[in-house]
């Protein structure tokens, strides 16, 4: 009796699983990418000029932080290319041995920029703003890439005699939230619930992006954030996926990407 | 008294166990092989609860999790999930006992939509909440606004944390006593009233001991799915540790960073949890084999 019911159990798996590749077969080629939160409306544009040029391919974005992507790529989700907000998360993946060593490409830059909402309620003007005392100022979490560049500008400008010593805890003492990405840090500033907020420049795009005021921050204080892509190893379309990363390089890609406030590959 | 509880999905209370009628001849055999399937049938679904939770404990030693919770970090977030946790028990005990003596006792009109309100939070995506709380007490609302101008900020503060788990969790405490209230036999109570008890009385001597499961299973409940909020805290209270960082929102960004972290904080919350509601079930057992005793 039991051993029917292994079997039957068994049988259902089987469906199962041939029921998900007879859907993978009926388009002729998914490729499917894991991309960093801040990718989300750059690639989504490539992605559709991709598939207009590549006629028979379907493209499958998962955005998500680059630290949550790589591990749901450890834990076996399958993907055909990674691209990361941070090489720190790539060489997690080229250490799991589930990216070659060489694959890797850096294909944009990004630049930190400080936001506040359109009605200023703390009256900031300039970098040395932040350091006021009772303004409120949301940054995303040290265990996100964007999170970590925020604190090493602090780190540069404390450096910098302009801002002095004391300017990073004084910033820092400011902080009423940590959130765990950075379209959480513009939501809230966006929303006027915090005073300011760091970001990259490239997540000033969409609807909330209006509802904001930046300044920017001088290159020599700036922390640039390189962002790899690469095929995975176990890539069911490794072709296509380098067919992808092409693109994404080519003045068609480069263009794109800056058209989302990205900078390009090459400094 | 009649007791039910979100939180129990028993059988019928005779000590057998539900059995399927004895059969004779050969009618016998495809019994016992209907009988055997309804078993197999169930395996799939019980082994997706059970399984998951098998794999977490036992992904870390134990030694391995006594010295995560040396951690200051982690010990931070056990620390604010208990302490904002009990604050939203007692908010919720205070607050909705009224609503729920309001649902079970009273008959008026807009009751249904009023009942479907307390039950919206129950499925309402916590994410949903979390804004929707953001926009009502934020900076820019009407109350933040007045608030702030009194010097009280809600958003990002341990305050936020527990109006979010009071929001979330509330309805599991006031379904289950509104129903334990409307059980409470209206001749007990009319019996108490002659006697010269007042009203105050009445609730305090007779309805709330006759309730007492009720209001008891109710407040684990809630308690544990307070315990679990995670959603509608990131949102509304944000993540700070030390502050506002609960033990989810410390297991979310542990998943990201610290998997051994996220670990730690998971069995903890997962045993906390089981106990929890093993420890409700358990009482109701007991509480229904003193009734059938009394009864016989």
């Amino acid at each position: 009796m039991k051993l029917k019911g292994i079997f039957l159990i068994g049988l259902i798996c089987m469906g199962c699983f041939s029921a998900c590749r007879g859907q993978a077969e009926s388009r002729e080629k998914s490729l499917s990418i894991f991309a960093a939160a801040s990718l989300t409306e750059a690639f989504t544009e490539i992605g559709e000029q991709f598939e207009g040029l590549n006629p028979g391919v379907e493209v499958n974005f998962n955005f998500a932080g680059s630290q949550q992507l790589a591990q749901q790529i450890i834990e076996g989700a399958p993907a055909d290319l990674f691209s990361s907000a941070s090489p720190q998360y790539m060489e997690t993946l080229i250490e799991a041995g589930l990216v070659e060593t060489e694959a890797e490409q850096i294909f944009a830059r990004n630049r930190l920029v400080v936001i506040y909402p359109k009605e200023n309620p703390a009256q900031i003007t300039q970098l040395a703003d932040l350091a006021q005392p009772r303004m409120s100022l949301v940054l995303a979490a040290p265990e996100v890439p964007v999170g970590k560049y925020s604190l090493e500008f602090l780190d540069n400008a404390e450096q910098d005699p302009a801002f002095g010593s004391g300017f990073r805890d004084a910033v820092l003492a400011n902080v009423v939230s940590y959130e765990e990405n950075v379209k959480a840090v513009l939501a809230k500033v966006a929303l006027g619930e915090a005073d300011a907020g760091i970001v990259y420049r490239s997540d000033l795009t969409g609807e909330n992006a209006r509802q904001v005021g930046l300044i920017d921050i001088p290159e020599d204080l700036n922390v640039i954030a390189l962002y790899p892509i690469a095929p995975l190893r176990n890539s069911s379309h490794p072709e296509l996926s380098v067919t992808f990363i092409d693109f994404v390089l080519s003045s068609v890609g480069q263009d794109i990407l800056a058209q989302y406030g990205f900078l390009g590959a090459e400094p | 008294m009649k007791i039910s509880s979100p939180a129990s999905i028993s059988g019928p209370p005779s000590p057998s166990g539900p059995r399927l009628h004895p059969v004779v001849g050969p009618a016998r055999r495809l019994g016992r092989w209907v009988d055997q399937s309804w078993r197999l049938a169930a395996l799939p679904l019980l082994l997706l609860f059970i399984l998951p939770i098998i794999v977490l404990l036992t992904r870390a030693s134990p030694q391995q999790l006594l010295a995560n919770l040396q951690e200051d970090q982690i010990r931070q977030a056990i620390l604010i999930s208990f302490r904002t946790t009990l604050i939203s028990l007692v908010v919720i005990v205070a607050t909705g006992t009224p609503l729920a003596f309001l649902m079970g006792r009273y008959q008026f009109r807009f009751k249904r939509a009023l009942d479907t309100f307390i039950d919206l939070p129950i499925i309402l995506p916590p994410a949903v909440a979390g804004l929707a709380l953001l926009m009502t007490f934020g900076r820019r609302s009407l109350l933040g606004s007045w608030l702030e101008d009194r010097g009280l900020q809600i958003a990002f503060t341990q305050t936020a944390v527990i109006i979010a788990q009071v929001f979330i969790a509330a309805p599991f405490f006031v379904r289950a006593a509104a129903i334990g209230f409307a059980g409470v036999d209206q001749e007990i109570i009319q019996a108490a009233q002659l006697d010269g008890g007042g009203r105050w009385q009445v609730f305090r001597f007779i309805i709330v001991p006759l309730t007492r499961l009720a209001l008891f299973t109710g407040a684990m409940t809630s308690w544990a799915r307070a315990l679990g909020e995670f959603g509608a805290t990131i949102i509304f209270a944000g993540n700070f540790p030390g502050r506002t960082q609960t033990m989810p929102t410390a297991i979310y960004l542990g998943f990201e960073i610290d998997l051994d972290m996220a670990i730690t904080l998971s069995v903890i919350l997962v045993l906390t949890s089981f106990f929890s509601l093993l420890v409700v079930k358990w009482l109701v057992a007991e509480e229904r084999e003193e009734e059938t005793e009394e009864s016989r």
